[in-house]
This record gives C-alpha cells, sequence and structure tokens, in this order.
C-alpha cells in the first residue's frame, strides 16, 4: 500500500464517525460541562445566577445533613430496588426459559409490556390501587375486613421500591434470558446424569452461569432507579425526594440553578464510579463465564 | 446373559414415531455402536437410556432390574454429550470431580479418583484449566474423564467425536478403544461415521428411520448387509440387477454377461451388491468400459460403464500393470463376495 492510500485509510474511520461525533459532543459532552460550571455560580433570591467561581452549593451539600440524608435514600430504594429484581426476575427469566414455544412468547410479553406504557400511566395505576382509603386495593381489602387501615405505599420508600421494581423488571428478565441463551441445552442432563437433584442443579451449575447476566441487569436496573424521575415523583411526591426529583424542584420551582446542577453533578459522578467501578470487578469475577 | 437389554423399544413424539421396535441385547463390556443417517433416532435411543426421556412403549432392563423406573440421577450411567456440556465456570478437575462430590465421595479418594481419570485421558497437568480455555479434543477429554470417573455401569457417547477435526478424530478413535478396552466398560457410541462405528466397535446396530436395519460385527455388517441401505450405507458399493434363470440347471444367476450358480431361495429378479474392492478385471464377465481411473496412492479407483450401468471398482496397487481409460474390460468377482437380495418394485 503506498503512504498516500495508508494515509487516507488511517483518515478514514474518523471520517465515517465524525456525524456521530459530532452529536455526542453537542447533545452531550458540552451540556454536561456547562452543567458542571454552573454547579460552581452563585445564586441568590433577587440577583439570579452569578457566573462567578465559588464553592457554595459544593458546601451547602456536604455539610447540610438534608443531602447526605436524600442522597442515601436516593442510593437505599435503588439497592432495595435492584434487589428486588434480581430476586424475582432471575427466576423468572429461568422459569420462562423452560416453558414452551407458545406460552414462553405469551409471557414474555407479558414481562415486556410494562415497557411498552408510559412510565407515568403505570405508576398513576400503582396509585390507583394503592393510594390512601382511595385505592381499589386499599378499599376492597378494608371492606373485607383484611386490614383496619390503608396499607401505606403512597409517599413511602416501600411504594417506590415496588414501583420502580415493576417499571425495571423487564431489564433484569432479559439480561437474565440473554445470559440462560448462552448455557448448553444439555447442562441440566449432564449434571443429573452425575447424581446431582435439582435443588443442587440450580444452585451448582445455573446459578454460577448465569451470576453475569444477574450482575449486569443489576447494573442496569440501579443506575436507571438511582436516576429515576417520575417514579419518584409520582409515588413519593414533595415529601420523598430523591436525588432526581430534588434537582428537578431546585431547577424549576426555586429557580436556584447552580444548586440542582450540583446535586445533578454529584449524583452523576457517584453512578459513573459506581457502574464502572462494579462492572470491572464483574468482569474480573466472571472472566472465566464471559469468555 | 445380556447386561443391558431394550425390549422393543419405542417413542412417538405427538403422532410421529421416532424409534420404533427396538430390541437389542447388550453383553457386559461390549462396545456398541449405533449407526445411522441423521434424523435416524439414535440420539433419542440413547436419551431413553440414560433416562431424559421416556419410552412410549417397551423395557429397557440392566441386569434384569428395568432401567425406566430409576431416575437420570440415580441411573449411574456416565454420558458424553454431543456438545460435550461441560461446566464452563468449573476448571477440568472440577469438571470430573463433580460426579463424585454428588456421590460424597471423601475429599482425599476424590482428588486421588479425579487426577488418576485426567492422567488416563491424557491431560495430566490440566487440572486447573477453565474448559473455555480448552481445545475441542481436550474438552472432549475432560468430558470423558468426568464420564468415566464415576465408574459408570454404562458409557454413552453421542457423537463425542463429531466436532473434531478429522486427525484428532482419528487419534481419539484410537485412544477410545484402549481406554474402553483397559477398564472394560459397557460402551454404546452414536454416530453417523461409518468407519468411526467399524473400527470402534464390536457389534453395529444401523438404524434407518428409527428402526434397526441391522445388528451385527462390523465385518458382517459390511460383506453381508442384509438390507439394500445397510449395503449402500457402510462404503461404496456396486448394485447390479440380475435375475435368477430357472430355465437351466442348475439354475444361474445372471447379471448381463456374467452368470454364477443360483444361491438357494431366490427367485426372479434380484439386485447384485460386490464391493468394488472385491471386483476384478478377467477375461469372463460383466463387459464395461472404463471411464476414468484415479490414482490414489496405495490403490487404483477406476469408474466404468457397464452393461448393468455404472460401476466403481477398486484395485490394489501392487505394482502390476493396469487397464486405461477408455478400456474395454470384464468385471468379474467370486460368488462369495456378493450378496443377493430379491429385488422389490420389479
Ligand atoms: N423433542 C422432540 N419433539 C419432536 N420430534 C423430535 C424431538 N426430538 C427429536 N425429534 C425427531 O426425532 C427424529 C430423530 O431425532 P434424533 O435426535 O434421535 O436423531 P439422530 O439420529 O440423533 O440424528 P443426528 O445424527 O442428526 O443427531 C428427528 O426426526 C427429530 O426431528
Ligand atoms: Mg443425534
Amino acid at each position: 500500500m503506498s503512504a498516500m492510500a495508508e494515509e487516507r485509510s488511517a483518515r478514514a474511520p474518523w471520517a465515517l464517525t465524525a456525524p456521530a461525533l459530532m452529536l455526542f459532543v453537542g447533545v452531550l459532552l458540552i451540556p454536561l460541562a456547562m452543567t458542571v460550571m454552573l454547579s460552581f455560580h452563585d445564586w441568590g433570591q433577587y440577583k439570579g445566577i452569578e457566573p462567578v467561581f465559588i464553592l457554595k452549593n459544593w458546601h451547602e451539600i456536604a455539610t447540610d445533613p438534608y443531602y447526605a440524608e436524600m442522597f442515601w435514600r436516593t442510593f437505599r430504594i435503588a439497592i432495595l430496588t435492584t434487589l428486588l429484581t434480581a430476586v424475582l426476575g432471575a427466576p423468572e427469566a429461568y422459569i420462562l426459559n423452560r416453558m414452551s414455544g407458545r406460552w414462553k412468547s405469551f409471557f414474555l410479553l407479558v414481562i415486556l409490556g410494562p415497557l411498552l406504557i408510559s412510565v407515568v400511566a403505570r405508576t398513576l395505576g400503582w396509585a390507583l390501587l394503592f393510594g390512601g382509603n382511595n385505592g381499589l386495593v386499599n378499599k376492597l381489602l378494608m371492606s373485607l375486613g383484611a386490614i383496619r387501615s390503608p396499607i401505606p405505599f403512597m409517599f413511602t420508600e416501600t411504594g417506590m421500591v415496588v414501583a420502580l421494581a415493576h417499571v425495571m423488571m423487564p431489564f433484569m428478565v432479559l439480561s437474565v434470558w440473554a445470559a440462560l441463551q448462552r448455557l448448553d441445552p444439555q447442562i441440566e442432563n449432564a449434571a443429573m446424569s452425575l447424581g446431582a437433584g435439582p435443588a443442587t442443579i440450580i444452585r451448582r451449575i445455573i446459578m454460577p452461569q448465569i451470576m453475569p447476566g444477574v450482575l449486569s441487569g443489576a447494573i442496569i436496573v440501579f443506575s436507571l432507579s438511582a436516576s429515576a424521575f417520575a417514579t419518584p415523583a409520582i409515588i413519593g411526591g414533595r415529601r420523598l425526594k430523591v436525588a432526581a426529583t430534588l434537582a428537578y424542584d431546585e431547577f424549576l420551582n426555586t429557580l436556584n440553578w447552580p444548586l440542582g446542577a450540583a446535586v445533578a453533578t454529584l449524583l452523576l459522578a457517584a453512578l459513573v464510579l459506581i457502574v464502572v467501578g462494579s462492572n470491572a470487578l464483574i468482569e474480573r469475577r466472571y472472566a472465566e463465564v464471559f469468555r | 446373559m445380556a447386561y443391558l437389554e431394550l425390549d422393543r423399544v419405542a417413542k412417538q413424539f405427538g403422532t410421529q414415531t421416532v424409534v420404533d421396535d427396538f430390541s437389542l441385547s447388550v453383553g457386559k463390556g461390549e462396545f456398541i455402536s449405533f449407526l445411522g443417517p441423521s434424523g435416524c433416532g439414535k440420539t433419542t435411543t440413547l436419551q431413553m437410556i440414560a433416562g431424559f426421556l421416556d419410552p412410549t412403549r417397551g423395557a429397557i432392563r440392566l441386569e434384569g432390574k428395568d432401567l425406566t423406573a430409576v431416575h437420570p440421577a440415580k441411573r449411574g450411567l456416565g454420558i458424553v454429550f454431543q456438545s460435550y456440556a461441560l461446566f464452563p465456570h468449573m476448571t477440568a478437575a472440577e469438571n470430573v470431580a463433580f460426579g463424585l462430590e454428588m456421590r460424597n465421595v471423601p475429599r482425599n479418594e476424590r482428588a486421588e479418583r479425579v487426577r488418576a481419570a485426567l492422567a488416563m485421558v491424557g491431560l495430566a497437568g490440566y487440572e486447573d484449566r477453565h474448559p473455555r480455555r480448552m481445545s475441542g479434543g481436550q474438552q472432549q477429554r475432560v468430558a470423558l474423564a468426568r464420564a468415566l470417573v464415576i465408574k459408570p455401569s454404562v458409557l454413552l457417547l453421542d457423537e463425542p467425536l463429531s466436532n473434531l477435526d478429522a486427525k484428532l478424530r482419528e487419534e481419539m478413535q484410537i485412544e477410545l478403544r484402549q481406554i474402553q478396552r483397559t477398564i472394560g466398560t459397557t460402551t454404546i457410541l452414536v454416530t453417523h461415521d461409518q468407519n468411526e462405528a467399524m473400527s470402534l466397535s464390536d457389534r453395529i446396530v444401523v438404524m434407518s428411520q428409527g428402526k434397526i436395519e441391522q445388528i451385527g460385527t462390523p465385518q458382517e455388517t459390511y460383506e453381508k448387509p442384509a438390507s439394500a441401505f445397510v449395503s449402500q450405507f457402510l462404503g461404496k458399493t456396486n448394485d447390479f440387477a440380475g435375475t435368477i434363470d430357472r430355465t437351466v440347471s442348475p439354475t444361474q444367476l445372471v447379471a448381463g454377461s456374467w452368470r454364477a450358480p443360483a444361491p438357494a431361495g431366490l427367485g426372479g429378479p434380484v439386485t447384485v451388491s460386490v464391493r468394488p474392492e472385491r471386483i476384478g478385471f478377467g477375461d469372463a464377465g460383466l463387459s464395461a468400459k472404463i471411464i476414468t481411473r484415479i490414482f490414489q496412492g496405495n490403490h487404483w479407483l477406476f469408474q466404468c460403464d457397464s452393461e448393468c450401468g455404472p460401476a466403481i471398482v477398486i484395485r490394489q496397487n501392487d505394482g502390476q500393470a493396469q487397464p486405461a481409460e477408455g478400456d474395454a474390460v470384464r468385471l468379474s468377482w467370486r460368488p462369495e463376495d456378493m450378496s443377493v437380495r430379491t429385488r422389490a418394485g420389479a
């Protein structure tokens, strides 16, 4: 190959990725950088945003226990949601995978269903079922005498976790499902022929092999839950704020953009650290299964 | 007495009968091959013995005891799957140890037996490798060691060599046969490779469309095929249309200008099957013309156009002059080298 052709072929990848790269820079990197900058600006009730460089917002977040509590709540909810989807979603995917043709596609549709409905509509559904005295389920259970007062669901962390888990379940099921597809179809027979019972097969053979799927599903669910907005906004309302709803309020209600930007930046940084860190850990731990 | 016995076993999936009327007695220590084309029900039969499928009809007995009543996990059979089905998250040693763990073999004995099993299949030193970091042949050996270490009453092999390249396959065939001879485990091998079946087994079960065509030693099935299917499936063969001539005495078998005393018990139109290596060039016999002559090192392959249709002839390269392309020749063979069957549909 001549030097010129070589030069041209070296430039080709850049030329080809340029449009996507420009889009990436334009709609992601620049706004992101501006948000980070914004978090260092000053803000006052009457003066608005002042483009100066101060650490006031960061100082406030670091010292006011309100923010620590709010972040802790955000991650607590995300962790519990992740656990709930893993505990329910992994067996669900396994059972689904064992079903025969027609039932399999039907239940796959049922599981993917939530993805087809708007988050807002789905979450309002929960509110209709459990919302205070008028919630359908609460009313029914109370008229049956099963419970005396309505099950607390709205404005509780439990409610948020349950509703989020419902929304996130497809991601976990699909991720575990993908891992199950990689299993050798005879692997259970092989274990059985060596004398293993059903429980042993699941614990010793299936679980270790689908663990990477569970963990990558967990990363997706965790990051989506920690940054979720609609579900916490509807279920948690004004009382139980998480990072995303707080940032939203600072931006649109208080109009304290710099503080909102600081909260958003911190959430992003924490998420990136957690996701990248756990991903690296998982890949190292499960190198043999991932290959 | 039969060690493993299949008695008129049948398997249906819905309305489709996949295995039918399958009866076989396997002696202790015997090496049996199920040989047949793809989809003829070999795997299905093997899986019924293993217990992963229940027979629709018939009985399977091991040492006289009903095997179908025993859960697959309790049958104590060793199975090597076509895909090997190794546990990818375990090392070679852990894979082999799994069956022993399930049998609560004490740790020390377990380690010793795992080491011995891996050494037997030539994998000493590979204990800590994971399957995905091993070659196809090595994985195959781990699968074999994993099946053998539990001292199975019967070893079931489902096309274990089909994923290997030709050279490795030949090596593994020899090794498999040696291992089987040394430890004497009763073995059933599923294969669609006739050479593999012939070189490994004591007896071959030739199957077609769920039915047994013939059970016999490799030599019997090759030299005395019970049906046209068997003779076609086991190596190359020439089928010539002939007739039994009853107008002369003694009755004669006539194929073109080749004639011989007729075998007893046959009449009318027949098919004469002769293996290509049993045909010689002579002064009398079927007249033919040589179309192509191919030199293959230790032998010559001739494709001829005979008066009874196309024929192939294989001659040893013994240094003697061979006819050339275009030569007119006469094909002849000894009567004991042919098999004669009544010709259907004639
Ligand atoms: N679970 C099943 N349901 C319906 N039909 C099946 C099932 N399993 C196998 N069959 C059919 O049974 C027949 C025999 O299958 P089997 O797997 O025993 O063939 P085989 O001899 O092992 O072929 P191969 O050499 O390709 O492995 C095939 O026609 C197949 O389509
Ligand atoms: Mg098969």
